[in-house]
């Protein structure tokens, strides 16, 4: 079982963790991460752009990436675009296994790929005016572990 | 043939997608984009380093190589920022 949703509402992440326990198969562990817009330089808003389609493609990519690399039961992904405020949710990342490893390790490895390459482009607001976010080497760093 | 443009494209283009005639000649993601460059400023703007530029045709991603026909959907961005 594996959903990718891309939706300007926000979510509720614990009807996405209840959702993956009932995943086919012998779940015995469950790993989520949740992001939330943070007030960076005095951020004032953010606004994610996207292609529909083509994104949610992109990220099914990787999701099935994950489930050649580990023995997973249950993925979802829940990311947000529209214009979002600090302290807001933008990213919901779950993972089912049998075991934990599996489920930690796939959930980072999605959360990496995530930050780096999945395809949004984010406009920052801030006093002084609007930038688009140029991409980020740190994060890129993270996600090259994986390689 | 369909065209769509997304972040700082869009912006300078000033729309998010057009419908466009083929023009003759054009038959790669390059020279449709020295095609779009010469339509007005924003054209001009969005399109000024190409190197800049991502592009998707029929939502894949795809080298500036590629071919394109009437019947495409093509998209330019700039590289993707992550989520």
């Amino acid at each position: 079982m594996s959903e990718i949703r891309i939706q300007r509402e926000d979510f509720d992440p614990g009807a996405e963790i209840a959702a993956l326990q009932t995943a086919a198969g012998d779940v015995g562990a469950i790993a989520s991460f949740m992001g939330l817009v943070r007030a960076d330089n005095r951020m004032e808003a953010m606004t994610l752009d996207h292609y529909p389609g083509f994104a949610e493609r992109e990220i099914a990519t990787h999701v099935a990436e994950a489930r050649t690399r580990w023995p997973l039961l249950g993925v979802r992904v829940v990311h947000r675009v529209g214009r979002l405020t600090p302290g807001e949710r933008i990213v919901f990342v779950g993972v089912a296994s049998s075991h934990r490893g599996a489920a930690f390790a796939a959930a980072e490895f999605l959360m990496d790929y995530l930050k780096t390459h999945a395809p949004f482009w984010k406009l920052e607001e801030r006093e002084n005016g609007s930038t688009w976010v140029e991409a980020r080497e740190s994060d890129d760093q993270s996600a090259k572990r994986w390689r | 043939m369909k065209l769509l443009y997304f972040a700082w494209v869009r912006q300078k283009i000033g729309r998010s997608e057009e419908e466009l005639v083929l023009p003759p000649g054009v038959t790669t993601v390059a020279s449709l984009v020295d095609f779009l460059r010469r339509r007005g400023e924003g054209y001009a703007a969005a399109f000024a380093k190409p190197e800049l530029l991502r592009c998707a045709v029929n939502q894949e991603h795809k080298r500036f190589d590629a071919r394109v026909g009437p019947d495409d959907e093509v998209a330019f961005f700039p590289p993707v920022t992550g989520g």
